[in-house]
């Protein structure tokens, strides 16, 4: 069945099934997940294709179950993945948790839609950023990335997925209902033109090797159930060989890791998209379906000889504070739409430190921006 | 912002294997405890050593590789035998020991996977997982240590208390009935399901051990004193005297129906084996059902395309 691994070609598939065709090309094998919309049809793409390729697709009986059974495919070896939106990327943060103190690879793709609670089940949203980011307790770093097509579903998911094995950690891939529901040509690579990261095993011998090492700039590479480690995985807090130790001192060395293998390798992990950012007065910051619009808004006001310039942000966690930081001291105003009561615009905010003005334009949920409302709030500055 | 973070101190590996040097290899069942995991946490009277001794002995009656094993814990105080035993263990979020554990026998069904967790863990925030798992008949091997109440935690009432039966959320007595665990287990579609008591350590061998023969979801339930958190408020006495208890009115009956054997506070305890039965558990199914077809359908269909 290697032919149906990776359906190198040009596809005309929405979002959603891109989701599914990403995981399934980094090498996801296992999936678990509950119907959800804006999500489901991510998770019957999966119920079709991994069975055809050695996986196993299964419905689990809620989000906090899918969210529990990746993290066990994953430690059993198996690349592992789940969909959902908000509704059910709430459920899952508890896990979402165990996954970030376990050091546990794996992939969740959350469609937003508008809340909070049940909200717009069917509608557009943008108002689960901060939840990705925050949302289980305690400190733990975040990787996030967002779509603004299903090509970009493809492409990110298969970056959640590489990302996931060298970080070894949950990352989310912030799809929304618009970029999931647009179908579009997708293009899947072929072999050669695809960049994947194998899951790197333990070359120590048991009894030098400490899987959850705290010494390096990377986690260690994880011994998976079997592998003759006798590895002991615990959400509680716990040493460099994994066991818990209730202590202030191990505390601090276990949560600073989490956090710092993230911020210190931010860097690396940051991607943002910079149009016509050299000479702009103004730049519209935005992400997801929304950067579709506001590119058409800058490329027609460019169109006029206006100076503004769009920071298209990609991964949405880690925060590419620098380059806002670099803008702020440049430009007269960051005008940030979103699909929620301001989110990104706080972050965008906070990192100017007050060196420029921030426009937020908040939509609630159920529609997105036009070009037109856009461009005539970047229009008041230049 | 600038951080002034209080000095690390760093893991010092040697000190702790110096440590584990001194104490490991005097328990003869040392080959399957972890180095240095050991004096555990469980209270004075507590059955929890004797369960953890049961499965040990199990495995080494069935001659079950520890390489080849996992055991999946959930939180309380039975969350805490996974990290107790030296093979590759895993001890999750409360409730969710059953899901975790389902995407690792899935992922890896040359493993011998068992979960090890608490009433309340199973019952009570895990319920729902747990007769998902047995209805889909997952090959894992359940063992659930029933100690009537939130132990970890200091004595709550639990969906295993009985009624009437004191803890320290019920201060008057439990007004709620509690369920029957073998009953429930049976009706979700366990393919085999017992009962003993910590009194009964060879007969809890005995069935553990069957179990490792099974293929699909199997349910152990092992009555456990808890004289902390159960026994005092309810003047059960020590845990030895809960263990001359369960001598006097535990009665096995093999067989017995599991509609029948619901625990009541100072009554009869039915124990034995009540099912054991087989059917296809849930990857013999995907096998046979899904993926055969769905590669089937992949076939016929044309080159670079889904199906």
């Amino acid at each position: 069945m290697a032919d149906k691994d990776l359906l190198t070609g040009e596809h005309f598939i929405h979002g959603d099934a891109a989701c599914a065709e990403g995981g399934i090309a980094a090498g996801c094998r296992f999936f678990a997940g509950y119907p959800i919309t804006p999500a489901t049809e991510v998770a019957e793409r999966m119920a079709v294709r991994l069975p055809q390729v050695g996986g196993i697709f299964i419905q689990m009986e809620d989000e906090i179950a899918s969210m529990a059974a990746i993290l066990g495919a994953s430690w059993g070896g198996t690349k592992s993945m789940t969909s959902t939106s908000g509704p059910g990327f709430s459920l899952m943060m508890e896990n979402v948790g165990l996954g970030m103190m376990t050091e546990t690879p794996c992939v969740v793709v959350d469609i937003q839609r508008a809340g909070p609670s049940t909200g717009l089940p069917t509608l557009v949203g943008q108002a689960d950023v901060m939840q990705a980011r925050w949302g289980s307790h305690g400190d733990y770093g975040c990787i996030a990335l967002a779509p603004s097509s299903p090509q970009e579903c493809f492409d990110y998911t298969v970056l959640a997925f590489n990302y996931s094995e060298i970080y070894r950690q949950p990352v989310f891939v912030l799809a929304d209902e618009v970029v999931g529901h647009t179908t579009e040509k997708v293009v899947i690579p072929s072999r050669e033109d695809l960049r994947i990261v194998e899951r790197s095993e333990p070359r120590a011998p048991a009894h030098d090797y400490l899987p959850f090492d705290s010494s390096g700039p990377l986690p260690a590479p994880m011994a998976i159930a079997g592998a003759g480690y006798r590895v002991h995985v615990t959400g509680l807090t716990h040493d460099e060989r994994g066991y818990p130790v209730i202590t202030d001192a191990v505390q601090e060395r276990n949560v600073r890791h989490l956090v710092d293998k993230i911020r210190k390798n931010a860097d690396k992990i940051i991607r943002v998209e910079e149009v016509h950012l050299e000479d702009a007065e103004v730049v519209v910051v935005a992400y997801g379906c929304t950067a579709r619009v506001a590119r058409q808004a800058v490329e027609d006001l460019r169109g006029r000889g206006r100076r503004v310039g769009l920071l298209r942000l990609i991964t949405l966690w880690p925060f590419p504070s620098k380059v806002v930081r670099r803008l702020a001291t440049k430009v007269k105003a960051f005008v940030v739409p979103e699909v929620n009561y301001g989110q990104m615009a706080y972050e965008v905010e906070r990192t100017a430190g007050g060196k420029a003005e921030i426009v937020l334009m908040p939509l609630m949920g159920g529609s997105i921006h036009t070009p037109e409302e856009i461009e005539e709030a970047v229009g008041e500055y230049l | 912002m600038k951080v002034r973070y209080r000095p690390l101190q760093p893991f010092d590996k040697a000190a702790e294997e110096r440590h584990i040097q001194e104490d490991h290899g005097l328990h003869p069942y040392d080959e399957f405890l972890k180095p240095g995991r050991i004096p555990h946490i469980w209270c004075p009277g507590c059955g929890l050593g004797i369960v953890l001794t049961a499965f040990i002995e199990a495995m080494k009656q069935k001659s079950i590789p520890v390489a080849e094993s996992a055991v999946v814990s959930g939180i309380g105080c039975t969350g805490r035998v996974a990290g107790y035993l030296d093979m590759d263990t895993y001890h999750t979020t409360h409730g969710r020991a059953i899901p975790f554990a389902t995407g690792l026998a899935l992922a890896r069904p040359d493993l011998n996977v068992a979960v090890f967790s608490g009433d309340g863990d199973l019952f009570a925030i895990g319920g729902n997982h747990l007769i998902h798992a047995a209805r889909r008949n997952v090959n894992l091997k359940v063992i659930c240590v029933n100690n009537f109440n939130y132990g970890m935690t200091g004595g709550q009432v639990a969906p295993t208390t009985p009624v009437d039966a004191r803890t320290s959320t019920t201060p008057f007595g439990n007004a709620e009935p509690a369920f029957n665990l073998p009953h429930l287990a049976h009706a979700a579609g366990a393919v085999y399901v017992a009962r003993w008591t910590t009194y009964h350590a060879r007969q809890l061998v005995h069935s553990i051990s069957q179990t490792f023969d099974k293929k699909g979801f199997t349910f152990v339930e092992v009555v456990t004193p808890c004289p902390t958190g159960f026994g005092r408020p309810n003047k059960l006495g020590s845990g030895l005297d809960e263990m001359r208890y369960y001598r006097e009115v535990c009665e096995v009956r093999n067989g017995a129906d599991p509609s029948e054997v619901e625990i009541r506070l100072r009554e009869k305890i039915i124990v034995g084996t009540f099912v054991d039965v087989e059917r296809p558990d849930f990857m013999q199914n995907y096998q046979s059902l899904v993926v055969a077809r769905a590669q089937a359908k992949a076939k016929s269909k044309g080159k670079g395309k889904a199906a």
